[in-house]
């Protein structure tokens, strides 16, 4: 096999890859649930994220600034 | 809660937050500097402080020490509290935080010395960009590590960014940075003419999408839900996003050398990817800017978000103007002129500068266990006098950009060029001088932030926060 036909196959072989990255995240739908749980791993600590504004002890009243 | 609790590992992130603050003064300092040297010749002193040698000063600077320090940041913090676990690696840590300072003071050092390999972005001679390698894989060691022991199932996507980062940045630097030393001080390349080249811009256009896009991007994932409160516009979306900024980036770097002994080919190819590119780019920044959705009231009176959203914006516009200028014929007219570096800026200082800016105000309080910054209104004067910095910079570097561009191509109707060369410089003149008062304002929000952090850092408590068991999620 000629060098460029391998250079064309992995052309080939990464747009396909990518396509099926694409059906992964908005084709299948077992995906929508993990994606929905990860979306929230920023917000899955409050109390840490009073602590750390050195509220804890406090009522927080939306005060991150 | 128990009190002998486990807690993150804020100390290094508080480091390098203060060290991103002062390298981003030093670093724009320097940028001032040698934009006054071109509007007033005479503020050249040789051989040491000339353009020549303070200008790859000044890049350096601001992308690898302010850029660098605030994505060791936010980069620790993020996976630390998405990773629901304590930064791993034990002496590394540390090590990358005084290891990488080293670097900055030793091309502090060089630079004006005149020791260069003469690669842009990749200036630094073998012995430094050994330390930068060792640095860099201690850094990889400690973010995936972290991962590696996370308590949560998944990866939170800004991490993917993150990770992408790093990994790029090594792969980049190791093989563009390959040389042969002829004495401690002194190297060549390790490759030669075109392929040279091509190796450089493949770095450099790389280090604009991996340095100062993908970590950025890391930034945003992570602090715009947050201080919006809502979770991002749409995950599947950003898994699309990084994909499709991983499979592209890398092609995008020929457009650097349009019309040059590069093959025709090769130059097509840079330019369809950097075109190409266009698509993750807006995709990233609508799914930034439409997680405030529904919230857009608090862009009012937050002037954190305002910093995070109008870096989106830049974000946005430079990201539509490069591929444009990677186009073949728009580049004839915009390459080698001021238009390229006003595009620079218009992403280093609208979007990379102001998203690090916003995310280490939302990290500073929470670092030194202050309710907010000490004060919230110097914030809001901070995010309006670098906007109109950043405004006057890049419309003053449009016009003498294209003006440039239409001076050097005018020709004469027998054939001879219209104007010489330093009749364009004088044109240009005024330009530089507003960019100079650009550059100035972006300058003084940067001192008005450093008071600011002082006086939140004054009094405040060293909080390590409690890594507490993530609820609904198991490992």
């Amino acid at each position: 096999m000629d060098i460029n036909d391998l250079r064309s196959l992995t052309t080939v072989i990464s747009m396909l890859t990518f396509l099926g990255i694409v059906w992964w995240a908005y084709g299948l739908k077992s995906s929508r649930k993990r994606f929905d749980e990860a979306a929230m791993l920023p917000f899955s600590e409050e109390a840490v994220d009073r602590a750390e504004l050195g509220l804890a002890d406090r009522q927080l009243k939306g005060k991150a600034s | 809660m128990s009190e002998a609790q486990a807690t993150y590992n804020y100390k290094v992130i508080r480091q390098f937050s203060v060290m991103a603050v002062v390298w981003g003064i030093v670093g724009m300092l320097m940028g001032v500097v040698v934009a006054s040297q071109l509007v007033w010749p005479e503020l050249n002193f040789g051989p040491y402080f000339t353009f020549g040698r303070l200008r790859p000063l000044h890049t350096n600077a601001v992308i690898f020490a302010f850029g660098g320090c605030a994505l060791f940041a936010t980069s620790y913090y993020v996976v630390q509290r998405t990773c629901h676990a304590r930064l791993w690696g034990g002496p590394l840590i540390p090590f990358t935080f005084w290891g990488w300072q080293l670097v900055i003071v030793l091309a502090a050092i060089t630079l004006p010395l005149g020791m260069t390999q003469g690669k842009e972005y990749a200036e630094l001679e073998w012995p430094i960009d050994i330390l930068i390698a060792l640095v860099w894989i201690a850094y990889a060691i400690v973010f995936f590590g972290t991962i590696a022991k996370r308590t949560v199932s998944h990866i939170y996507v800004a991490n993917w960014f993150y990770g992408a980062f790093i990994l790029a940045v090594a792969l980049l630097h190791i093989f563009n940075s390959a040389a042969v030393p002829v004495s401690l001080t002194k190297s060549y390349s390790a490759y030669a003419g075109v392929q040279d080249a091509m190796v450089q811009w493949w770095y450099g256009h790389n280090a604009v999408g991996f340095f100062l896009t993908a970590g950025f991007l890391g930034m945003m994932y992570y602090f715009v839900p947050k201080q919006a409160g809502r979770p991002v516009y749409s995950y599947r979306l950003s898994v699309v996003h990084f994909w499709a900024l991983i499979f592209t980036y890398m092609w995008a770097g020929p457009h650097h050398l349009h019309y040059t002994a590069l093959p025709d080919w090769t130059q097509s190819v840079g330019m369809v990817f950097s075109l190409i590119l266009l698509a993750p780019s807006w995709g990233g920044m609508i799914n930034g800017i439409m997680t405030l959705s529904g919230a857009w009231h608090k862009l009012r009176d937050d002037p954190i978000l305002k910093f995070l959203i109008t870096s989106l914006s830049f974000y946005g516009m430079s990201t539509f103007e490069g591929p444009m200028m990677a186009i073949k014929t728009v580049n004839s007219l915009s390459h080698y002129t001021d238009w390229t570096v006003g595009h620079v800026h218009s992403g280093a200082l609208g979007w990379v500068a102001m998203v690090s800016i916003g995310s280490i105000y939302y990290m500073l309080p929470r670092l030194f266990g202050k309710p907010q910054m000490y004060s919230v209104k110097l914030i809001t004067v901070h995010f309006w006098v670098a906007t109109i910095g950043v405004v006057l910079y890049i419309a003053a570097l449009w016009i003498s950009g294209v003006m440039q561009g239409l001076m050097w191509r005018a020709v004469n109707a027998d054939g001879t060029l219209t104007y010489s060369f330093v009749e364009s410089v004088k044109a240009s003149y005024p330009f530089w001088t507003i960019r100079v008062i650009g550059g100035l304002l972006f300058l003084t929000g940067m001192l008005i932030m450093a008071y600011n952090m002082v006086r939140t850092m004054a009094g405040g408590v060293r909080v390590e926060a409690p890594i507490l068991a993530p609820a609904g999620h198991h490992a």
